[in-house]
């Protein structure tokens, strides 16, 4: 009597475990389609820029580079998305130049010199730093920081470049500087006691050596800032003044891809070439910042590989 | 008794090295120390100021109020409220499948399959996908198509078809998808590999194994995941510009296809936007405060339990 009933129970419970696992594996399965839908729902959008031949008369890839002017509103709407390409470089420029040199040498010290009670002054500041939104480092540096530079620099133009970068190095500050100081920290000891034990100094040892074992992971991490400072919109969008002009200077107001996106979506008519067009950018930023990804990704799991290998 | 003397010296040789001999080191190593105090610095002054203006605005008249006189006066109350509706939407949608996906990674995945690949890559390149594209992504797929397609199908005008409550919540739950899957995944690497192999050995099976041992083990790790997620919902302003975010509404959201007022779109409103700028300000402060202060305590809940975890694996060794 038992026997067909337990082996029934069994094959219940073997379905069960099964369905489970399908569940699971379904859900695993979100985070790539997620990636897919976004992939395949911006471009849907952007690709009448490319092949609806009515918004390619209006706005088309050709224009896009000929016009240096982005003038969306107006009788003669100007797609020309030079100008916000050479905003987005100016800004991510100045943002890395800020980034880089204090997220790198704030990690060398944190790994290397700081003792524990310093390190745990450090870590919480970079901690409360990143959970700080970013439309609150947007609002600092347009109502707070925007007079202070505009004091120190004697700029004629309160919102620019400059303000903007040194917000945005502020917002990727965190992500550089912990992806920094762990590649520092999963070097091995025995790599700097045996600089140390040859003779050399704390400093020679982080620089010559440590530094070096780490490089890939610093890459990395200095990749995985200056994606998100391309990405990154609302302190772009609130502290850089957002005026689409072609120029070298800091000095001048700037308008960035992503800002430009956040500012002119909203009052656009679905399907019009300059919902398009918005659409084409914000697939630009994917690819952009995509590959850059990718490359940190490579950057890492080489440093993994290096690290174990040796 | 033959190791002691020979390691005393050597650790002196070492401290003279690295301060008496090397004068450009020296200055360089204070150097990093210089950038780590700046950095303390700044972000001292950027609290400070937040806190030292916006304080006097948040009395509990300013947290229960709504928006007067073009925001120039009263409270904040449905931006908070609009903001907590968020995220309770979100985690609804998030944590199911983000701890779903965490379980399926770390217990079941074989590691080196396509698939697990495939899945790691996504979640990793998810992370780093800019929070504009996700909000250009929400517009494109949520509400001009799944929405839409709802309104057509069932026969109505737009009601789905629409930037709402809903929508926006199902935009922040994709971009933290991610932080859920990678904190929980973490949580479930602490849970010792003996408890796995006594409950296998005892007869139970693979999902009796997660559900009765190491998912109650792991709970502090989801926790973790999903307070960072609200932290990072809350204040999360591009994905909802275009996806539900009101500048104003005289009444709260009472449905998923509403339409809702939230905290940091509120701070983006009122600094950009606002006619009267002085009028604003303490208003303006006193939000980013708010704001500040409800991402703020739930980061450091997060941080307290990940630490207790980061304890838990580091004893275990």
């Amino acid at each position: 009597m038992s026997g067909p009933l337990r082996t029934g129970i069994r094959r219940l419970q073997r379905l069960r475990e099964g369905a489970i696992g399908v569940v699971l594996r379904l859900c695993a399965f979100g985070a790539v389609a997620g990636l897919l839908l976004i992939m395949v729902f911006v471009f849907r959008e952007a690709l009448p820029v490319l092949a609806d031949p009515e918004i390619m008369r209006e706005a088309n890839l050709g224009k896009y580079v000929e016009t240096p002017l982005w003038q969306p509103v107006g009788d003669v709407p100007k797609y020309g998305i030079l100008p916000l390409l050479v905003g987005t470089a100016k800004v991510v420029m100045v943002a890395m130049l800020f980034a880089v040199p204090f997220g790198v040498l704030a990690a060398i010290f944190a790994s290397e010199f700081a003792s524990p009670r310093l390190r745990e002054l450090l870590k919480p500041a970079i901690e409360i730093l990143a959970g700080i939104p970013s439309v609150v480092l947007g609002f600092f540096a347009l109502i707070v920081m925007a007079s202070w530079v505009q004091g120190v620099t004697g700029s004629t133009i309160r919102l620019n470049a400059l303000n903007a970068g040194i917000a945005l190095g502020l917002g990727v500050l965190p992500t550089l500087f912990t992806v920094c100081e762990d590649a520092l920290r999963a070097v091995p000891r025995s790599y700097r006691e045996g600089s140390l034990a040859l003779g050399a100094t704390r400093w020679q040892t982080a620089w010559n050596v440590t530094l070096p074992a780490a490089a890939a992971g610093v890459t990395a991490g200095i990749l995985l800032g200056l994606a998100r400072a391309v990405g990154e919109t609302m302190i772009v969008l609130m502290a850089s003044g957002n005026a689409a002009i072609v120029s070298g200077s800091v000095f001048d107001s700037v308008r960035t891809l992503s800002a430009s996106i956040a500012a002119e979506l909203a009052e656009v008519v679905v399907g019009s070439a300059h919902y398009s067009t918005l659409f084409f950018l914000g697939a630009l930023l994917f690819t952009v910042t995509f590959i850059i990804n990718v490359a940190a990704g490579a950057m890492t799991s080489r440093l993994r590989r290096q690290l174990s290998g040796a | 008794m033959t190791v002691a003397p020979l390691a005393a010296p050597s650790r002196s040789l070492v401290r003279r090295g690295g301060s008496g001999v090397d004068f450009a080191g020296g200055g360089l190593t204070l150097l990093t120390g210089f950038a780590a105090f700046l950095i303390v610095a700044m972000v001292a002054v950027i609290v400070g100021n937040i806190v030292w203006f916006g304080w006097r605005t948040v009395t509990w008249e300013f947290l229960v109020g709504s928006p007067r006189e073009g925001m120039t006066a009263g409270g904040i109350f449905p931006a908070i409220f609009g903001t907590v509706a968020l995220v309770v939407l979100m985690i609804v949608a998030l944590i199911p499948i983000g701890v779903g996906a965490a379980i399926y990674l770390h217990e079941y995945a074989r590691p080196e399959s396509w698939f697990t690949r495939a899945v790691r890559f996504a979640v990793n390149n998810l992370a780093g996908v800019p929070s504009i594209v996700f909000g250009l992504f929400g517009l494109g797929f949520f509400i001009q198509f799944v929405g839409r397609a709802i309104d057509h199908n069932l026969g109505l005008d737009v009601v789905w078809g629409q930037p709402a409550l809903m929508w926006a919540a199902l935009t922040l739950a994709l971009l933290n998808l991610p932080v859920v899957i990678v904190t929980t995944e973490e949580a479930f690497r602490t849970v010792p590999r003996d408890m796995r192999e006594a409950s296998l050995a005892l007869g139970a099976s693979r999902w009796q194994t997660v559900r009765y041992v190491l998912l109650p083990q792991a709970m502090p790790g989801i926790l973790t995941g999903a307070i960072l997620s609200v932290s990072r919902g809350a204040g999360e302003v591009a994905p909802i510009l275009f996806t539900g975010a009101a500048y104003f509404l005289p009444y709260l959201p009472t449905s998923p296809t509403d339409q809702f007022m939230e905290l940091g779109y509120h701070v983006f409103v009122m600094a950009t936007q606002s006619p009267d700028v002085d009028a604003t300000r303490p208003i303006l402060y006193g939000t980013v405060l708010v704001l500040l202060l409800i991402t703020f305590m739930l980061n450091l809940t997060a941080i307290l339990l990940r630490a207790r975890l980061r304890a838990r694996l580091a004893g275990r060794g």
